[in-house]
Formats: C-alpha cells, sequence, structure tokens
C-alpha cells in the first residue's frame, strides 16, 4: 500500500488559525463533558426507575417498565433525531422557535443520551435490588423503617455494590455512545475525527489517534470505577469480588 | 505494494527482453492487464455525478464519462473482453481503497485538492462546482451580509465560516456555525429554521432543492465562496493510466460529446424519480472544458 505517513500534520496550522492537535483537544473535551453529564442524568433517573419498578406500588412498577421498553428499544441515533428534529415540530410554536435556535445543542445530546442510558441503568438496578434476599426490606420493616428507609439504609447500598460491575460497562459505553452525537451538531471527537480525514485525507494517522482517545476515555473510566469498588468492598457481603469465585 | 510492484516491473523487463514485441507496462495498467478486470469505484448518493439507480446500479454523468475511459483503456490494451467490476466507495474511504487497490478509478464527485494530492492522482477536472448558500426564500437571506448573526449550517468536513470570513474582504461578520452529518440533514436543518443558510456545492444543492417536498421555497443566492474541480480519482504517480484518462476526457471536452452528456444529466429529467436538475453550464465549467486542467483548489 503506498499510503502517504505524514505524523507531522498534527501540528500543521488549520485554516482557522488552530493546529490540528487543538481540534483533537476541543473534539476530547466535548466527548468528555457530554458523557459525564449524560452519565449524571442516567444515573440518578436510571436508579430512580430501577427502585419504582422494585416498589409493590403497580402503578409505579408500570410506568418505570414502560419507560424502559420505550428507550430500550429504540436505536440512539434515532432517538438523538426524535429530541432534535421531531420534538421542536410537535411543541406550541414559539416553544419549538426557542428549542431551534436559543437551545445549546449539547443539552438536546445530554438529554437523548442520558434518557437512552438511563433505561440500561434502570434495568441493571432493578436486577440488583431483586437479587437481595426478600427478608433484607422485611427485617428493615420490623425494625420500624420505612418503605424508603429501607432502599436507602439496606437495600440500595447493597444493590449498587452488586451491580457497580454492569454500571461500570455502562459508564464505559456512555462514552462510545456519545459519538453518535455528532449527528446532532455536537463538535466532538468523533466530528473533529470525520473533520480531519476531510481536510487532511491522513485518515490512518487520524484514526490511530482517535482511537487510542477512546480507549484511554473508557479505560481511565474503567480504572476509577474499580478503584471505588475496591474501596467500597464490604469483606463477606458481597458475591462476586475480583479475583475470587 | 511498491515492492511487488517493483517485482512484476523486474520480471516484465525480463519477458521484455524474450518479447521485445510486448509494450512495457507499469501500474494501474499492468495491474488491469494481469487480472483481466478494472475495478471503478463509485457513489452511491452523489447525483448526477455517481449514484444508484433503482435497480441499484450505478449510473452518473461520472459514470458515463468513466465508461469512455475504460472504452479506451480497452484499446489500448487489446482487451475488449476486459471485466468492469463496480465498487461503492464513500468520502472517507475512497483514498484508502484506491491506495490499497481496491478500486482502479473512482468516479464520482471528489474534489481535486492539492491536500489529496499528496495521496491521489487526478484526472483533468469534468465539472467544477461553486460553493454557494441554499436558503428559504422568505428568510430575507440574499448575500453574505445577510448572515450575520445567523447559525449557517455546512456538512462535516467543509468550514463554511472560513470560506465566509475570506469573503467578507474586511467587513466583520460573525455566523453561529452549525454542522449537519450529512447533505439531507443539513438542508433539513434550513427547512425546519434552524438555520439561515446551507452552505455547499452548488450542484448539490441543487439537488436537494429539486428533491424537496417544495422546491419553490429556496433559492440558492450568494457569490461563489469558492470553486473547486471535480476529477476522476486514480493512484498518485500513475502516468500511464493518466494519460489515458485525461486524453479520453479532453477529447470528449473538444468534440462537443461532452457537453451532450452534461445536457444529459443537468438538463433533463434523470433517473430515479424524473427530477430535471436545471443546472445550465456555470461560466466556470465552460471554462474547464475549453482548456482542460488536472490544477487541484489550495
Amino acid at each position: 500500500m503506498n499510503y502517504h505517513w505524514d505524523w507531522m500534520f498534527f501540528f500543521q496550522e488549520t485554516d482557522d488559525g488552530l493546529k490540528y492537535y487543538d481540534w483533537i483537544l476541543s473534539g476530547l473535551g466535548w466527548t468528555t463533558f457530554v458523557s459525564l453529564a449524560a452519565l449524571a442524568v442516567a444515573l440518578i433517573l436510571g436508579s430512580v426507575l430501577g427502585v419504582m419498578r422494585t416498589t409493590p406500588n403497580r402503578g409505579l412498577v408500570g410506568l418505570g417498565d414502560a419507560y424502559v421498553d420505550l428507550f430500550r428499544n429504540i436505536p440512539l441515533i434515532v432517538q438523538l433525531f426524535m429530541w432534535f428534529f421531531v420534538v421542536p415540530e410537535l411543541v406550541p410554536e414559539n416553544i419549538g422557535i426557542w428549542m431551534k435556535q436559543d437551545l445549546p445543542y449539547f443539552v438536546t445530546a445530554i438529554v437523548g443520551l442520558g434518557l437512552y442510558t438511563a433505561a440500561r441503568i434502570a434495568e441493571q438496578v432493578k436486577a440488583g435490588i431483586n437479587s437481595l434476599s426478600r427478608g433484607q426490606r422485611n427485617a428493615g420493616l420490623a425494625l420500624g423503617f420505612t418503605e424508603w428507609q429501607t432502599y436507602r439504609y439496606v437495600r440500595l447500598p447493597m444493590a449498587y455494590r452488586i451491580v457497580l460491575p454492569a454500571l461500570t460497562s455502562e459508564a464505559m459505553n456512555i462514552f462510545k455512545n456519545s459519538a453518535v452525537t455528532y449527528a446532532v451538531g455536537i463538535l466532538e471527537l468523533y466530528f473533529q475525527y470525520k473533520q480531519i480525514i476531510e481536510k487532511t485525507s491522513q485518515v490512518l494517522e487520524i484514526t490511530i489517534v482517535v482511537t487510542l482517545c477512546y480507549f484511554t476515555l473508557a479505560f481511565v473510566m474503567n480504572r476509577i470505577l474499580a478503584f471505588v469498588e475496591a474501596r467500597t468492598r464490604v469483606p463477606g457481603l458481597i458475591v462476586g469480588t475480583k479475583g475470587s469465585k | 505494494m511498491r515492492k511487488s510492484l517493483t517485482a512484476l516491473a523486474l520480471c516484465l523487463s525480463v519477458a521484455g527482453l524474450a518479447a521485445p514485441a510486448h509494450a512495457q507496462l507499469t501500474g494501474t495498467l499492468q495491474k488491469i492487464k494481469d487480472s483481466g478486470a478494472i475495478t471503478i469505484g463509485h457513489r452511491e448518493s452523489s447525483v448526477p455525478f455517481s449514484y444508484l439507480d433503482a435497480n441499484q446500479k450505478p449510473i452518473g454523468y461520472a459514470m458515463d464519462l468513466c465508461a469512455k475511459a475504460v472504452d479506451a483503456i480497452k484499446a489500448e490494451l487489446k482487451l475488449p473482453s476486459l471485466q468492469v467490476n463496480y465498487q461503492a466507495v464513500t468520502s472517507q474511504n475512497r483514498i484508502p481503497l484506491m491506495q490499497n487497490g481496491t478500486i482502479d478509478l473512482e468516479c464520482g464527485s471528489t474534489t481535486n485538492s492539492v491536500a489529496r494530492q499528496q495521496q491521489v492522482g487526478f484526472s483533468v477536472a469534468y465539472f467544477v462546482t461553486s460553493v454557494r448558500m441554499a436558503v428559504r426564500k422568505d428568510s430575507g437571506v440574499k448575500d453574505i451580509g445577510d448572515l450575520n448573526g445567523k447559525p449557517v449550517v455546512t456538512t462535516t468536513g467543509t468550514t463554511s465560516d472560513q470560506l465566509i470570513k475570506m469573503n467578507e474582504k474586511g467587513k466583520t461578520i460573525d455566523v453561529r456555525n452549525i454542522y449537519g452529518k450529512d447533505h439531507a440533514d443539513s438542508f433539513l436543518m434550513v427547512e425546519s429554521a434552524r438555520a439561515a443558510a446551507f452552505v455547499m456545492d452548488d450542484i448539490l444543492l441543487a439537488g436537494l432543492i429539486a428533491s424537496s417536498k417544495n422546491p419553490a421555497n429556496f433559492e440558492i443566492v450568494g457569490p461563489s465562496l469558492r470553486d473547486e474541480p471535480y476529477a476522476v480519482m486514480m493512484r498518485k504517480d500513475d502516468a500511464p493510466i493518466k494519460a489515458i484518462v485525461d486524453k479520453t476526457l479532453t477529447g470528449l471536452m473538444k468534440s462537443g460529446e461532452a457537453e451532450k452528456l452534461y445536457a444529459k444529466w443537468f438538463m433533463n429529467p434523470i433517473p430515479p424519480r424524473n427530477v430535471n436538475l436545471n443546472f445550465p453550464m456555470s461560466a466556470a465549467v465552460k471554462a474547464a472544458f475549453q482548456n482542460p486542467t488536472d490544477k487541484g483548489v489550495e
């Protein structure tokens, strides 16, 4: 293959006065920002939904189940397009115009990515809570805890520890899924990747660099959560500790 | 690749010594002769240059021109039964596929630019596009100056803001750049009033407008921000095949044949939906036909 390798192009000036590595750094910044913000949305909403689906209240369970079914069965890119192109046309006109003209695009992206990931996290939180023995809740109630307090002090602390490995995967996925947000105007890493290919045609160098960037982001997330896992471990409490069994 | 080509060339020269009647072939022509086949890279939706018709067959203005070039290659190699394969390419993978030998000629809407000449070779230009802007007629945008403070969309891979700045010589104009994933998305942003204008190659804008729900609602306005030559892409520094392709294209332009093909694709209804682009030859295209050139855009 007679490819013209040129690793120095990263230091060339682009037509906006920045250098190509500046574009990559700016893309990295947006990827990190959108991913972490969406992860926060997903963790909060996913936990609420997960808890709802384990309560004795039929209505709450139905609501949580409906949400998860809806958001897990539609591809992420379709959901983003719904928020970006369709929703502004369905709301009253002045709100629609505000959404199109003034609402920053990253809000749409964070909402779309966050709500999509929330459905997956809800499923994991529910699984974690349901894996505990029924006696845990009963013991809490017998001690005089309210239903909410059994979640707050007994069930959730254990459930989160159980599902932390699954949540780690989800937190890594959100970085990878954030690449899709370039389709709704976010100038993140994948967007810059496409821009740089178009401008320089140095496909191999930039692909290698962007691959390493995504790997690093996901891997750092993985290490941070592995550290959290190690720090929060309660000896003898949870199965599935790393390296044993 | 290089090494094997050198080895091939060596074998050939040895063979050549044994059979001096054999002409010397190198590069892509040699590859075509050896394999008995040529692979044409085409686009799937670059209307009307290179796209798929209702039967998923690649057609278009660039494909017609390339067919003529293939005929010339057949004649040159004395291979009337040369097999022609087609391979769909995208703007992302067309250069790597050219370099690794998957495709031999790329016939689409590829701009001949100085940056790309580092990687690949180009024929003389068969079309020149001007970067202009599509607007909604009711938006009141008639010229670049009207864009101040407004969102302007372009598709990933172009920098409309730079072009606007370069053309505004001295006037300060501040646009908010937004980016669509592809041309259809960018056009939708203008249609849904997210963006005031879509800055892009005029011929692509004409195609989008022609196939939109209400073509009468849109217009292409403003000066040309930049002219870009479209050309057949081939492997870099491959003089023999470039000579054949250039000679074919130049011949068609001189004989008026290319003009007929232009009319067929740009001034008449074309498949699959029989939309007429109504896109008369611009001064830039006429100039490119009169003085064919393979000069790349900066």
